[in-house]
């Protein structure tokens, strides 16, 4: 009888992760929808808890608070700019669960089958579960190892730049080949247990080894890719325990991590294994900086900036990570307050791998309280460019390159990016002249109709707040 | 055992097609709430790490399932909690 209690509440709580997700397909339903999926949690800790033949509750209540009291310190504390790392370590987290969690049955599983009187001449283990033990800790070791260089590398404590070295794929497939010799070990002979820690070993230095020589920009694919993992792996675990639940929901994790990821490598028209294993660097072909920029790059202060201002009708704001950096989100919002109140319609242009995740620049934008209506996707705003007054691109530049579409040979050729130089006038915001994460110089600074606004972001935006009021 | 195999495969393939289905509706607008709401349900995982570590014996995969308690608590708990942050922020501009 209780293990159909147990069974039909893990059913609910699969439901409400499901409409939970669902709720998430309109800011408006959101809120309510993250509740759901939590509600779901819930249920099915609390059935667990008290069915699952669970006897002694010391460690758990342990383990539950103190989880819980970093987890909350964690959430509640961030800052909106360092939420990519923030979800890189949950991810993480969850995959070091997951590889836990299934090396416990396996010992267990081990140990209740040496000790049941022997039925026949030997005690053999489920296939299912032994398959998916190592399948576990496979993916979660990646997931954790993985997760925790991306979120060093996002949070500046190892380098965000790539790291190469060679026979770095020779070395990644010899890797992956033994942890899989070791897993048809471990389904050969599960008595020899360790077997499975040396698995989760190897895949460990794996996952370092896979994330290393990402380089900054393409971390929200890898991001999603680890996403999608940690679901890949919670759904392994649930083979092993044969529970519903945990196959239900990680796929559903799974699968979203996936679309996710195929998004953002569509969004650099680059395939998956070009940003695994790929080395972005540009053509000896293309011209240099100096070529390129070479007396041409027309500089303007914010006083010139401001009048041009003025007069525009339509501005459009294109955000880069280097707004995430300049933490310029709130001066953002005042100036475009500002030019609303003159009577200027603005709206922003929002580039899907802008910053270091899926969505990045939207979360920084809400957090400035700018509504997610003025936020334009690529192909929505695109058209819109030729009827703009003014672009003012502040942190982003490959996103902004034309050349991904006159120059086949370019590292972002094809990409598809924000028309901006189409706009009557272009304001780029920048530190300096320094390339994107691709290194290739971008024209779009020595076109005719862009000027060029050197400074930090946050400062530039107040200055021309400033400016703007001036007039 | 096959049979058990072959259902518990059968919920995982449907299961992946439900998530295709509703996540595709997600807005890019929502993809970082997404990223980290749906990384909280794949904290699920607490269930198991919870029997592992409530069993009678202490053994070591009782201490092994409580760190994957800890672990999956701090995904679980942290993920709801700050995709809530980030939600609240987008409704009240709505």
């Amino acid at each position: 009888m209780h293990e159909a209690i147990v069974n039909i509440s893990y059913l609910v709580a699969a439901v409400l992760f499901i409409f939970g997700l669902k709720g998430l397909s309109h800011p408006r339903t959101a809120v309510r929808g993250n509740l759901l999926g939590a509600l779901g949690m819930l249920l099915a800790v609390v059935v667990t808890l008290l069915w699952q033949g669970i006897v002694r509750y010391e460690l758990i209540i342990a383990g539950l608070v103190i989880g819980a009291g970093i987890g909350a310190i964690l959430a509640v504390k961030i800052a909106m700019t360092a939420m990519p790392q923030l979800v890189a370590m949950f991810n993480g987290f969850g995959g070091g669960a997951s590889v836990l969690v299934a090396g416990a049955a396996l010992l267990e599983a081990v140990l209740i089958a040496e000790s049941a009187p022997e039925i026949g001449e030997a005690q053999v283990l489920p296939l299912q579960l032994l398959v998916a033990t190592v399948a576990s800790g496979i993916i979660g070791a990646v997931t954790f190892w993985g997760s925790f260089v991306a979120f060093g590398k996002l949070q500046g404590v190892i380098s965000e730049k790539s790291v190469v070295f060679g026979g770095q794929q020779a070395i990644n497939a010899v890797l992956f080949a033994v942890a899989v010799l070791l897993g048809v070990l471990v389904v050969w002979n599960p008595e020899a247990t360790y077997v499975y820690w040396i698995l989760v070993v190897v895949a460990s230095v794996l996952g370092i080894l896979l994330v290393i020589p990402i380089g900054g920009a393409d971390m929200p694919v890898v991001i999603a890719l680890l996403n999608s993992y940690s679901g890949l792996a919670a759904a392994a675990t649930g083979f092993v325990l044969s529970n519903n639940v945990l196959i239900i929901a990680g796929s559903l994790v799974g699968a979203s991590g996936l679309i996710l990821t195929r998004i953002m490598c569509r969004a650099m028209n680059r395939s998956l294994t070009n940003v695994l294993f790929g080395v972005m660097a540009p053509s000896e072909a293309g011209p240099s900086a100096d070529q390129v920029y070479g007396g041409k790059v027309k500089s303007a202060s914010a006083e010139e900036i401001a009048m041009v201002l003025e007069s525009a009708r339509r501005v459009v704001i294109v955000p880069g990570y280097g707004m995430a950096v300049a933490q310029a989100q709130h001066a953002v919002r005042d100036l475009t307050s500002l030019l609303e109140n003159r009577g200027t319609e603005v709206e922003f242009g929002i580039h899907p791998v802008a910053g270091r995740m899926p969505g990045h620049m939207n979360v920084l934008l809400a957090e400035a309280d700018i509504s997610y209506e003025k936020l334009k996707e690529l192909d929505d705003v695109n058209p819109t460019f030729a009827q703009t007054d003014v672009a003012i691109i502040i942190g982003a530049n490959d996103v902004v390159n034309p050349v991904a579409r006159t120059d086949p040979h370019s590292p972002i050729a094809g990409m598809p990016i924000l028309e901006v130089d189409k706009a009557k006038t272009v304001v780029v915001i920048k530190r300096s002249l320094s390339p994107g994460f691709a290194g290739i110089p971008n024209p779009l600074f020595t076109a005719d109709n862009t000027l060029m606004f050197f400074n930090d972001g946050q400062k530039a935006i107040r200055e021309l707040i400033a400016a703007v009021k001036e007039l | 055992m096959m049979v058990m195999f072959v259902s518990a495969l059968t919920i995982f393939v449907l299961a992946v097609f439900v998530g295709f289905e509703v996540i595709t509706k997600v807005p890019p607008t929502l993809h970082t709430p997404l990223m980290s709401g749906s990384n909280a349900i794949s904290g699920i995982t607490l269930i198991g790490a919870l029997i592992s570590a409530g069993t009678e014996q202490r053994d070591l995969a009782t201490w092994l399932g409580f760190v994957a308690v800890v672990f999956a608590t701090i995904n679980v708990v942290g993920g709801f909690l700050v995709t809530h942050r980030m939600l609240e922020m987008f409704r009240k501009r709505g």
